[in-house]
């Protein structure tokens, strides 16, 4: 009978077809070959319509994020990656262990194989460094035009330990800011491969997991009040969005502020603000003064806190603004972001 | 940083101030051209590191806030065109023109690409040779002559799906403007560092003798900017009115000849509006007819039209120096950058949008003190 069987076309070797995202032979085929090797897990194993594991005593924190940034692969990174880290510290900020992701793809059709089995080989990588499965998955294929190579959304399951409850709206006066390093380093690298444009020397992008300096902190500074990851808008926007939800001032030091020579350099050529900039594995813990300390040195034992510092506090002063104390000793706003910042003129 | 923290450096910075404080005896009333200049001073608070009484107003140099509604809308005529591809800086995409902007354009299928250089532009001509080419060239004599040489090169190579939409302006013409302006206030002048870079100091040396002014050409750091304040205060201290230069790293007496002959040979002056300071004579440049292929104006049927500007904003008063932005009645309420009302608002050079984005919570505490 196999005169009659439709034959699998040959280039289904090599590029990702509309057949890979119906449901039928290739789909099967594309599982076995690249999700299932790369993610194997008990639970995706059952190939269920769903995944379902046991669940401790205590809180559970969800959250989701969608990927789809351009170049796929960059210094320092790729898009699978990112779609593991980005999604593992929006958990890991609100105190959860990161557990269990889910991992939808939106694949262009003549995507290469090659380059989705590198993503795909990256995410199970990086979900083993996190201590994360990826237990139930989506693959769509969009017609050539449609998409752009690949986007990946994850939704993250993660266990809140009993006690802790962090939120920005628990941040108070006299609370000191610590941040994790320098700033700007993926925003940058993005621009400038997009750009094509050598900065000199071996500026990476930051993108990592940050669940062990927040489990560390956490551990350093029991009464710490809030974390956020810095990702979109950089710092200037996790600032301002928790000022307003806790109805306090912050006051920063720009002087206190690691920015690498590279990320200052292109800011200036661009007319780009390095606080504003984009971020994939820095974080600003909001932590009671008599626990400071201990923090920056809990965050400064980790590879991801090296440079880990207190760059501001919480003031009643200016309730919902953030006003930065420049090197020169005066003071300016640092606003909210209304769109992305363009690079100007002259 | 090497280049950049030493003029950003407080040490130098308070010895200026200090320097300042000695010698200052009147509350001399400065203007800062440039609109780099305007956004470093409010950005880092420096006028108010100033002897009181010690004035700056903030000029009419922020190329994409000068930029008249009627250009803009032409941009976007272009954009919305089927076959064209329009290319421009960054910072004009989401300027408002009299109906939407070039950021809403391009998300209702117009093609507009952000370039980083006319010649960015050029290329795309030539690799789109099916489609139009239109770079919007916008700016004061610092982005002329790249815009003419991006128009030089394609003459030479040929590339005929190229064009320009130029609307430059010249700093010295509305600087003439507002300098005879009945009520005119200010009393020594920071010349624009980039623009001298170019053109040099002949012209400035003649508006120095024309108004009896003090000018010093600046630079863009803070440091350098105290420096020139400092400069200025030193000649009206001593009752000189004559030209120096500051930004001595940069600036030649002459300019770069290179650019100028480059200019001339593809740009000539014309009349030309500028958004919130009206028609000014022989304050812009034009392409000159024997590049009439590559100028968008000619190749492309462009309809003239004339937008006024909302009579509420009183840009004309605050590029005076006769208004500061925090007392304008729309400032931050009816006018703020998302929706400028007018030129200052629309760009973070301009000085209402600097005031904005960096001294809001000045004007919200003054408010807040009044309600109280």
């Amino acid at each position: 009978m196999s005169v009659l069987a439709c034959p699998i076309p040959f280039a289904a070797d090599e590029f990702i077809l509309l057949g890979h995202g119906s449901g039928g032979r290739l789909s099967a085929k594309l599982m076995e070959d690249v999700f299932l090797p790369a993610f194997r897990n008990p639970a995706l194993e059952r190939m269920d319509d769903q995944a379902v594991f046991n669940v401790p005593a205590g809180r559970v924190a969800m959250s989701t994020d969608t990927y789809v940034v351009k170049p796929m692969f960059f210094p320092g990174g790729n898009l699978g990656e990112l779609a593991v880290y980005g999604t593992v510290n929006d958990l890991a900020v609100g105190g959860a262990t990161p557990r269990y992701l889910s991992a939808g793809f939106v694949l262009e059709e003549g995507l290469s194989l090659e380059t989705l089995k590198q993503l795909v080989n990256s995410m199970a990588a990086a979900a083993r460094r996190c201590g994360v499965e990826i237990v139930t998955g989506d693959t769509k294929v969009v017609e050539k035009g449609s998409g752009d190579g690949v986007f990946i959304n994850t939704t993250g399951v993660g266990f809140v330990p009993e006690g802790v409850s962090y939120s920005a709206a628990n941040v108070r006066p006299g609370d000191r800011i610590v941040l994790n390093g320098s700033l700007g380093e993926h925003g940058i690298t993005i621009l400038a491969q997009r750009e094509g444009l050598e900065l000199g020397g071996d500026l990476r992008s930051d993108a990592a997991p940050l669940h062990e300096p927040c489990a560390a902190v956490m551990k350093a500074a029991p009464r710490l009040h809030a974390m956020r990851d810095l990702t979109r808008g950089g710092l200037s926007s996790a600032l301002n969005e928790i000022a307003r939800s806790a109805r306090v001032g912050i006051e920063i030091e720009e002087r206190a502020i690691p920015i690498c020579d590279q990320v200052r350099g292109a800011c200036e050529l661009f007319g780009l603000d390095p606080l504003y900039v984009a971020n994939e594995g820095k974080m600003i813990t909001f932590v009671p003064e008599e626990e400071a300390q201990a923090a920056v040195a809990a965050m400064q034992a980790n590879e991801l806190g090296r440079q880990a510092r207190i760059i501001g506090v919480v003031t009643e002063r200016h309730p919902r603004m953030v006003v930065l104390r420049t090197t020169l000793g005066t003071e300016r706003i640092v606003d909210m972001l209304a769109q992305d910042q363009l690079p100007r003129i002259c | 940083m090497k280049h950049l923290d030493e003029y950003r450096d407080e040490k130098l910075a308070r010895a200026l101030v200090e320097r300042l404080r000695r010698t200052a005896t009147k509350p001399w009333v400065l203007m800062e051209v440039c609109g780099g200049q305007t956004h470093t001073l409010v950005r880092y608070g420096i006028d108010g590191l100033l002897p009181a009484g010690m004035e700056m107003i903030h000029g009419p140099g922020c190329p994409v806030c000068v930029t008249p509604l009627e250009t803009i809308d032409k941009a976007i005529a272009l954009a919305e065109m089927k076959g064209v591809i329009l290319a421009s800086y960054g910072d004009m995409l989401r300027v408002p023109g009299s109906t939407t902007d070039l950021l809403r354009v391009k998300a209702q299928d117009g093609d507009v690409r952000m370039v980083y250089s006319p010649l960015d532009a050029l290329r795309l001509a030539k690799e789109n040779p099916s489609r139009e080419v239109v770079f919007f060239g916008v700016g004061f004599e610092t982005t002329a002559p790249p815009n003419a040489a991006a128009v030089w090169q394609a003459a030479r190579q040929g590339v005929m799906n190229f064009s320009l939409l130029a609307s430059h302006v010249l700093v010295p013409p509305a600087l003439r403007a507002l300098l005879g302006a009945e009520g005119n206030r200010v009393q020594g002048l920071i010349a624009p560092g980039h623009v001298c870079v170019v053109v040099g100091l002949d012209e400035y040396h003649e508006i120095a003798r024309e108004f009896r002014l003090p000018i010093v050409v600046g630079g863009f750091e803070p440091v350098d900017l105290l420096e020139a304040v400092a400069m200025l205060c030193d000649q009206l201290e001593e009752g000189r009115a004559e030209v120096e230069n500051q930004y001595t790293r940069s600036v030649r007496m002459e300019g770069n000849r290179h650019a100028q002959q480059m200019l001339a040979d593809v740009l000539e002056v014309c009349d030309r509006k500028w958004r919130g300071l009206g028609e000014i004579p022989k304050s812009g440049l034009k392409i000159r007819a024997k590049y009439a292929a590559w100028d968008a104006e000619v190749k492309f049927d462009l309809k003239e039209t004339r937008v006024d500007e909302p009579a509420e904003c009183i840009s004309a008063l605050i590029l005076q120096g006769r208004r500061k932005p925090t007392e304008c009645s729309a400032f931050g309420v009816r006018c703020t950058p998302e929706r400028p009302l007018g030129a200052p608002m629309v760009s973070a050079e301009g000085a209402c949008a600097a005031y904005y984005q960096y001294r809001r919570h000045e004007a919200e505490s003054e408010l807040a003190g009044g309600v109280r």
